[in-house]
């Protein structure tokens, strides 16, 4: 790191302490213009992957897939299940290779810890009082102890959006500093719901602050309102992780969750990091995919480009 | 590291022949003294076709054939009718829009992604939006039964071949007017295949015709004394000595020029935005555009963090076969123009200016240039006031509102300028003041049938696209 970005670090991590300082800094940010963003990402998606450059971006679409259930009808049984394919997601063929987490809520960590222990595997819960993030901060942050306790490696907890939106911009900096301390080793990912944040420029802001409280990973959604991940505003969050790491020297990821359903939308988010972050970002632990149905087309489509022929669903696994 | 795989388009939807007669009164002809011109593909300099070079003789007989189709067919016909015949040809150009792109590809150097994204649904839309116009001129504005002017002479650049011959033909057609047209020499051959879309739409013959040669056929064209309209796009070097021919005859005349548009970037600007848009602006269709952004004025307080995320745009541009579905930036279009920008471009260099190109492997055959920006460019640079018309771009900087006004209007050109800030009071003060006819604010190289597109001084008169650019070819 130079001179001049170990200064800059320390001038940003004072902006934390005063509300004014950090409505200034991130109002201050270049504004977004929406239709460019929409238009870039767009073009982004035209590019035509094929042959060996999809084969190699299949295998890392997969090993970049957080495999998640979310629903208040998951038992122990279903995650164990998901689990063990996150471990294998092909069965038939071994050099298929592992994904990069599990994704559960609190009460199925230990369930899947006990699949995943000793692998390679990370074990991800979201926490925070996930997903509306309605609770009193004591709660959400006994919620991430818990998540931490029972052997989740990563924590994807949510902003407050109310406070955000109203301006109250320090409540929101307290609240991912007191949880990334409830971390404690857990990597911290933090889900800004872009559906609610309505406007790029909020997009880019929280980006911003969710990675000088000390945020790991950027995250776009929880899945559970009506818009979730897409690319401009994904393209607005690399934007915001490229220029962090400019200023700061040091590099957040970026997590695009919900509505991310085929090989070929996988594809498209490959481009948009490969042309706008650059190789430092192509790798799981740098990108990830928030999505459930995702790996079984990407499953499909591998085994199309090895034997030719596209398998019926039956073949493979449903979670 | 992610490379992408070669993706190319077939080539086989195209079904070139070896040579092609000119196209007059509704058929394929051989020229009356038999010259001929090979036409290359700039990114290989293979050969792709033999045209005819037409000579005066041609000439003669494709404008007596327009002005019978004229007097006889088009020029009675009904505006409705008319239309029936523009629709067709519209849904022609989109059916056969594969090919139409993968051709215009192969004879111009531009890329794949470019010819099938832009061109060919531009092209499609004017001849959908004229044939519209064809029974509502009574509508446009122009008195009550505006009558069209005749045998319309038209010539047009390499640039855009198929997109130029669009916006000539199609109003001129809706109007009633019956066309000779000739394509540019290196680029003649998507013209060629629309003639036989002609053909294939059943369209009267006479009505449209082409003739492919260089410059002297184009200038027996617009001096042949049975033309009523003469429109040209191209440099302004030709546009002079065309209105020179033209003056003191009955023709009407419009012309569509060069041009050294300034790309204006605020320091409240979206920058991500605006770079996407210095980028589109001067390297779309590699330069070859006659309203590209090739001034980049940059204000003084933003300019190192703006030039640092250009450069790191610019690296991520593909350069090469522009067949390959992933190209952003493909061939030069012929050696000449190679020559004029490498020697612009040694200028730049000799007068003080600092060059800078990403790396990039160009190809070892064919005609190319890698994408290239020139700093601490003053407006004393010959790079900053002469047409470059290719991948090379000069950065201005200026202090305040009024000097990026003076620097952009300090031109002899007037065709185009952007403007990128987030102040809306800003852009609508700009606009108000830069002497272009085309302004975009926070986007560029946007086109659209709808819009007039045209110049100020030397970047020419008239307008095409929208209600205005009937008006070139009614007799108001």
């Amino acid at each position: 790191m130079t001179a001049t970005t170990t200064s800059a670090r320390s001038e940003l991590s004072e902006l934390g302490r005063s509300e004014t300082a950090l409505r200034t800094f991130l109002h201050g940010l270049p504004g977004v213009d929406q239709v460019g963003a929409e238009q870039r990402a767009a073009q982004l998606g035209t590019r035509s992957i094929k042959t060996t450059a999809k084969a190699q971006a299949i295998d890392l679409a997969i090993r970049m897939v957080d495999l998640t259930t979310l629903e208040g009808a998951d038992t122990p049984g279903k995650v164990r299940a998901l689990a063990a394919k996150a471990l294998r997601p092909d069965p038939a063929d071994p050099s298929c290779p592992h994904v990069g987490a599990v994704c559960v809520y609190p009460a199925m960590v230990p369930h899947v810890a006990e699949v995943l222990r000793g692998s390679a595997v990370h074990l991800a819960s979201v926490a925070t009082a996930f997903p509306s993030g309605q609770a009193p901060l004591e709660i959400k942050l006994a919620d991430t102890r818990a998540a931490v306790a029972a052997g989740a490696d990563e924590i994807d907890m949510v902003i407050n959006r109310g406070a955000f939106l109203a301006g109250r911009y320090q409540e929101v900096y307290d609240e991912i500093v007191a949880t990334k301390e409830a971390c404690g080793d857990a990597h911290l990912k933090v889900i800004l719901e872009t559906g609610e944040l309505a406007t790029y420029d909020n997009v880019r802001r929280a980006s911003w602050l969710a990675m000088l409280a000390g945020g790991d990973f950027v995250k776009t959604s929880t899945g559970k309102v009506p818009v979730a991940a897409t690319m401009p505003v994904t393209l607005v969050m690399l934007e915001a992780v490229r220029d962090f790491r400019a200023a700061t020297g040091r590099q957040v990821g970026v997590k695009p969750a919900g509505g991310i359903k085929t090989t070929k939308d996988a594809i498209k988010y490959l481009v948009m990091v490969n042309e706008t972050v650059g190789p430092d970002w192509l790798d799981p632990d740098w990108f990830r995919f928030g999505a459930s149905s995702l790996l079984n087309d990407l499953l499909m489509q591998r085994t199309k480009l090895t034997t030719g022929t596209y398998s019926g669903p039956d073949y493979f696994t449903l979670d | 590291m992610f490379e992408y795989a070669p993706a190319p388009e077939s080539r086989s939807v195209v079904d070139l022949k070896p040579s092609y007669g000119l196209f007059v009164d509704g058929e394929f002809v051989d020229p009356a003294d038999g010259g001929s011109l090979k036409s290359i593909n700039p990114a290989s300099e293979e050969v792709l076709a033999e045209v005819a070079e037409a000579g005066s003789a041609d000439v003669e007989r494709a404008v007596r054939a327009a002005r019978k189709a004229y007097d006889k067919v088009w020029g009675p016909m009904p505006g409705r009718d008319r239309a029936k015949y523009l629709y067709r040809i519209a849904r022609l150009i989109q059916e056969r829009s594969r090919e139409l792109a993968v051709l215009e590809s192969l004879d111009n150097g531009k890329p794949i992604r470019e010819s099938r994204d832009v061109d060919l649904p531009l092209v499609a839309a004017h001849f959908f939006y004229y044939a519209g116009w064809a029974d509502k001129l009574e509508h446009a504005g122009f008195g009550a039964d505006p009558k069209p002017i005749g045998v319309a002479a038209q010539v047009i650049p390499w640039n855009f071949p198929l997109l130029m011959l669009a916006w000539k033909i199609a109003p001129a057609l809706a109007a009633g007017n019956t066309v000779v047209l000739k394509p540019a020499e290196t680029t003649p051959l998507t013209a060629l295949l629309f003639a036989e879309i002609c053909q294939q739409a059943d369209l009267p013959a006479g009505v449209v015709n082409i003739l492919t040669g260089a410059g002297d056929t184009g200038r027996a064209l617009v001096e042949h004394p049975g033309v009523d309209k003469v429109a040209f796009t191209g440099s302004t070097e030709v546009g002079r000595a065309i209105a020179r021919s033209v003056a003191g005859t009955r023709k009407k005349l419009t012309v569509e020029l060069g041009g050294k548009a300034a790309n204006i970037v605020f320091d409240d600007a979206p920058v991500d935005q605006a770079v996407e848009g210095i980028v589109n602006g001067i390297f779309f269709n590699q330069g070859h555009v006659c309203c590209a952004g090739s001034r980049l004025l940059v204000q003084e307080n933003v300019a190192d963090r703006v030039l640092e995320s250009l450069k790191r745009r610019m690296a991520q541009l593909r350069v090469g076969d522009p067949l390959d579905k992933n190209t952003d930036v493909g061939a030069i279009n012929s050696a000449a123009q190679l020559e004029r920008i490498r020697e612009l471009s040694d200028a730049g260099s000799a007068e003080g200016a600092e060059r800078w190109s990403p790396p990039c492997e160009l190809p070892d055959r064919g005609f190319w240039f890698a994408p290239t920006i020139f700093t601490g460019v003053t407006q004393a640079h010959r790079i900053a006031r002469e047409e470059i018309f290719g991948p090379v771009l000069s950065v201005l900087t200026f202090r305040t509102p009024a000097e990026a006004v003076e620097k952009a209007n300090n031109t002899p050109y007037g065709l185009s300028a952007g403007i990128w800030t987030d102040k809306g009071s800003r852009i609508l003060w700009m606009a108000d003041r830069l002497r272009a006819g085309v302004i975009w604010a926070n986007t560029f190289n946007k086109f659209d049938p709808t819009s007039p597109f045209g110049g100020y001084k030397e970047s020419g008169y008239g307008r095409e696209g929208g209600r205005h650019g009937l008006e070139g070819y009614l007799n108001v």
